[in-house]
């Protein structure tokens, strides 16, 4: 297959990261902001794995499977604490949990 | 020797050291021992030195005792050293003796005391800073020590810390002997700045040679050395201090403020002699400043009700006869006298002590009377101290020491008649007030009921004073009567004779007879008006100017009023106008600014997660383009 | 082939858009899932067999079967769809859309100043990933396991139901438990 410039991946790393983040900043669903950081967290894996190509060592896919361990167990804790926050709180809204003010 | 030198003054130093840390937990009757021991050894220390010394005198005349150097930088260096001579021998000796015995003394003064430990400790640390103070061999270990007892004497009077006054005296006390401190240091560094040195006889002679008589240089140095004793030495116009400092205890009194430190000043003047022979006007100041103490200060005690501070200026009066001895020249005669007046006044002291304690604290000579058959030894003491004080001829030491200056000030030529005059009508002023302590406390009918007098430790001090108050006066004894010249024999080599214009034999005498009819008319004068039933002073108490001179010779002739109004009030007013400064504004506005900031920035704190999280992606992109842009 | 590679980029680009706009949250997980299917596409044009594979298995298999389930048990029911439509106003999508622009704004300024040179493409076999994963990396293997047990027990502690009835359910005070 034909290479590809590593350019082009980078720009599209960069993209999706940027739709992750605007999903964080604009969703007020708990759910769906852990969903856009999975997004963000994938785009950057991809950055990795494009890098560990371009230079030909096989480094920058270790990367990525640690990036991958890591949103496992992110995954894993955010959602047990989402359905913790349901269940007390009964509600999915992220600026309802405004107690920590001033 | 070097060691016993260092030993003297470093057993009190190394008792205060160990006193001080334990408080309460050390028991009184450690305390007592240690702190009374350790200057009893440094007497022992003292008594064997001088022994040696005096039976095998070194050739200069003085034995330095060097230790290391403290520093040298900028052309000056400073040995720290001792140095004893004739001079620092006396003043060792009389020193030592007497503060064991004031310390012997408190040990069964002070009993019962809460904070006993600290006491002995503080006054370890007053024997300590004197003994460096009289036997230092530079200018700066002298300042080392003078600051010690300074110090010492701050912590003594306001031992009490709980007492109001006794705090405020204290401060009073070390506010006034801060400014003649501050002249000493300045005396102390135009010295070095000019002389390069300050080790005291390399100091003494170069002022000798490079230094012009009647020079503008040895005259500020001497005048700067002069504030600074009379600071200490309570002469005026720095005298206030020291009538109230007798809010401290009995014994802080009889050590600090009658023997010892008080006398620091004369002793400053004595040893630094060579550099006031340069400046003629610094000694006829030292004298008038001498004569006018001595007689307001015998004024001032005529005046008094308190027995402590009648004694306290009385101690200022006989200093100012020390001080008319130095301004005079007579070196010799104003050391004797304070040889003397150590003795005498500490007994006197000691023995107030015992009154004020058996009367249940009462100070007021007026409520007191008729104590001499309650407390016979304390009258036997006190007797003699005011024999001694008032001069009584032949008997006393102190007919024999002030005999000394008043016949030198007569016969020197730095003296004169008009000095001379105010010696004896001071000396009749002190026979008159150191008899009317007598009469109105231990004769007159008895107002209180005396407990008994205390046991052996209080008493022998005071058997032994008296004993000293009787005889040291036979160690220097004028021509007619004897001519024993034992002290001014043994520091001649320091002190020189005092120069004097030659007179008659008939001279001398007719002095001596005025000096002994002052006594004597003193005397009289006491017994009739305050020993009779029917004195005069009874029918005197009526008339509205006899009360308000007695008022004003009270308050010490308005000299506190003075400074109040003069000093004390225009600083506390400029401090308190100071409290509203407009420079404050600044901080002020700073302050506001700050405050409305952070009004502003809590708005932020809404405790919405999604705010935090822009506010992350915006300073990412903040950062990023600072990075880009740079 | 390039064209294989823009094809996959542009789906991926356009699901996961589309994935975070959704107002049914399981739409957006399913959009999303065919996102990763996409990315894996690219992996495996990059010469990353074994990440391709890793990445269909655990994200879109492991990671996004875990949201539904967590949706599941959420329980949300009809009206959360109307709910998050009310959430999600267009005005909600200015400051974002501002922020994310500006952001990749600056990357691709970056990127354009240092032009990277090179292709990627060669196949890296997975032989060596194992390889350098187990010799060199392999404490980074350890702790990822650790991190892995970590997650395990925080998760079994925190889920853990407490026995508390319909009537005692609070409005937003904190649990006990915790």
């Amino acid at each position: 297959m034909t290479p590809i410039p590593f350019e082009q991946t980078l720009i599209l790393a960069a993209i999706l990261f940027v739709i992750g983040l605007a999903g964080v900043l604009a969703r007020r669903n708990l759910l769906l902001m852990l969903l856009s950081i999975e997004i963000m967290l994938n785009a950057a894996g991809l950055v990795f794995v494009a890098g560990g190509s371009r230079f030909n060592k096989p480094d920058g896919q270790v990367m990525f499977l640690f990036i991958l361990a890591v949103a496992a167990a992110e995954v894993t804790i955010g959602l047990a604490l989402i359905l913790r926050q349901d269940h007390c709180a009964r509600t999915l809204d992220a600026d309802a949990a405004d107690r920590l003010r001033d | 020797m070097n060691a016993l030198l260092w030993l003297i003054v470093g057993l009190p130093l190394a008792a205060f050291a160990v006193l001080i840390l334990p408080g309460r937990a050390m028991g009184a009757r450690r305390s007592g021992i240690l702190g009374t021991g350790a200057v009893m050894l440094s007497a022992a220390a003292a008594a064997v030195v001088s022994v040696r010394f005096l039976r095998t005198m070194p050739a200069s005349g003085h034995f330095t005792a060097p230790a290391w150097q403290w520093f040298a930088s900028g052309g000056l260096a400073v040995q720290f050293a001792l140095r004893l001579d004739a001079l620092s021998l006396a003043m060792v000796g009389v020193i030592t003796v007497v503060a064991s015995l004031i310390l012997l003394y408190s040990v069964r003064y002070m009993a019962g005391e809460e904070e006993y430990c600290r006491f002995f400790a503080f006054m370890n640390l007053f024997v300590a800073s004197m003994l460096l103070l009289v036997l230092a061999d530079d200018l700066l270990v002298l300042y080392l020590g003078w600051e010690g007892v300074g110090l010492s004497s701050y912590l003594l009077i306001g031992f009490w810390y709980k007492d109001e006054g006794a705090v405020l005296a204290a401060r009073k006390a070390f506010t006034v002997t801060r400014i003649g401190d501050t002249a000493l240091l300045l005396g102390i560094v135009l010295i070095a700045m000019r002389l390069g040195t300050l080790r005291i006889d390399t100091v003494l002679a170069a002022a000798a040679s490079t230094w012009q008589y009647g020079g503008a240089l040895p005259l500020a140095a001497a005048l700067l050395l002069l504030v600074g004793a009379l600071g200490k030495s309570a002469q005026l116009p720095l005298q206030t201090w020291l009538p109230d400092a007798m809010a401290g205890p009995t014994p802080v009194s009889a050590l600090i403020h009658a023997a010892t430190m008080v006398t620091a000043g004369v002793y400053l003047i004595a040893r630094m002699h060579g550099l006031f022979e340069l400046a003629p006007v610094a000694m006829r100041l030292v004298a008038i400043l001498g004569a006018g103490t001595l007689l307001l200060a015998g004024a001032a005690a005529l005046g008094q009700s308190d027995i402590k501070r009648s004694l306290a200026y009385s101690t200022m009066s006989q200093i100012g006869y020390m001080f008319l001895a130095l301004g005079a020249g007579a070196w010799t005669a104003a050391i004797f006298h304070f040889v003397t007046h150590a003795f005498f006044k500490a007994l006197l002291f000691l023995a107030a002590g015992i009154v004020i304690h058996s009367l249940h604290g009462e100070r007021d000579m007026h409520k007191m009377g008729g104590l001499r058959t309650r407390l016979p030894v304390t009258f036997a003491g006190f007797t003699i101290g005011v024999c001694s004080l008032a001069a009584i001829p032949l008997v006393t030491s102190g007919f024999y020491s002030k005999d000394l200056i008043l016949s030198c000030v007569a016969t020197s030529p730095a003296g004169g008649t008009l000095l001379w005059t105010c010696g004896i009508v001071g000396a009749l002023l002190t026979a008159l007030y150191s008899f009317r302590m007598l009469f109105l406390v231990f004769f007159g009918e008895r107002k209180i009921e005396p407990a008994p007098e205390g046991g052996l430790p209080i008493l022998l001090p005071i058997v032994i004073l008296a004993a000293g108050s009787l005889t040291l006066g036979f160690l220097e004894t004028p021509r007619g009567l004897g001519s024993v010249a034992l002290f001014s024999n043994m520091v001649k080599d320091v002190l020189g004779a005092p120069a004097s214009i030659p007179v008659s034999g008939l001279f001398r005498g007719a002095i001596v007879l005025f000096a002994v009819s002052a006594t004597l008319i003193g005397f009289l004068g006491a017994w009739l008006i305050y020993l009779r039933k029917r004195s005069p002073i009874m029918s005197l108490s009526s008339v509205p100017l006899y009360r308000s001179a007695r008022e004003l010779a009270n308050r010490g002739f308005g000299f506190d009023a003075l400074y109040s109004a003069a000093v004390v009030r225009p600083f506390t007013w400029l401090a308190n106008s100071n409290k509203a400064d407009f420079t404050l504004v600044y901080p002020a506005i700073i302050a506001r600014f700050a405050g409305a900031g952070a009004l502003l920035l809590s708005l932020t704190q809404n405790g919405k997660l999604r705010l935090s999280v822009m506010g992350i992606a915006l300073g990412a992109g903040l950062l990023i383009a600072i990075g880009i842009f740079s | 082939m390039n064209v294989l590679f823009l094809l996959a980029a542009g789906a991926a680009v356009v699901s996961t858009f589309v994935a975070i706009t959704r107002s049914n949250v399981l739409h957006a997980i399913l959009y999303l899932i065919v996102s990763f299917a996409s990315i894996a596409v690219i992996f495996y044009l990059l010469g990353a067999p074994f990440i391709a594979a890793l990445e269909i298995i655990t994200y879109a298999g492991a990671i996004m079967v875990l949201f539904l389930f967590a949706v599941m048990l959420l329980n949300l029911g009809g009206g959360a769809i109307d709910q998050e439509r009310r959430w999600q106003p267009l005005a909600a999508w200015i400051g974002p859309a501002i922020a994310g622009l500006l952001i990749l704004g600056e990357l691709l300024h970056i990127l354009m100043r240092h032009w990277p040179v090179g292709k990627s493409g060669t196949i890296v076999p997975s032989v060596e990933v194992g390889r350098l994963l187990f010799l060199r990396y392999f404490i980074g293997v350890e702790l990822a396991a650790m991190l892995l047990l970590a997650a395990l027990l925080g998760a079994g502690r925190l889920g853990h139901r407490s026995r508390i009835t319909p009537e005692q359910r609070g409005s937003g005070h904190d649990a006990d438990s915790l």
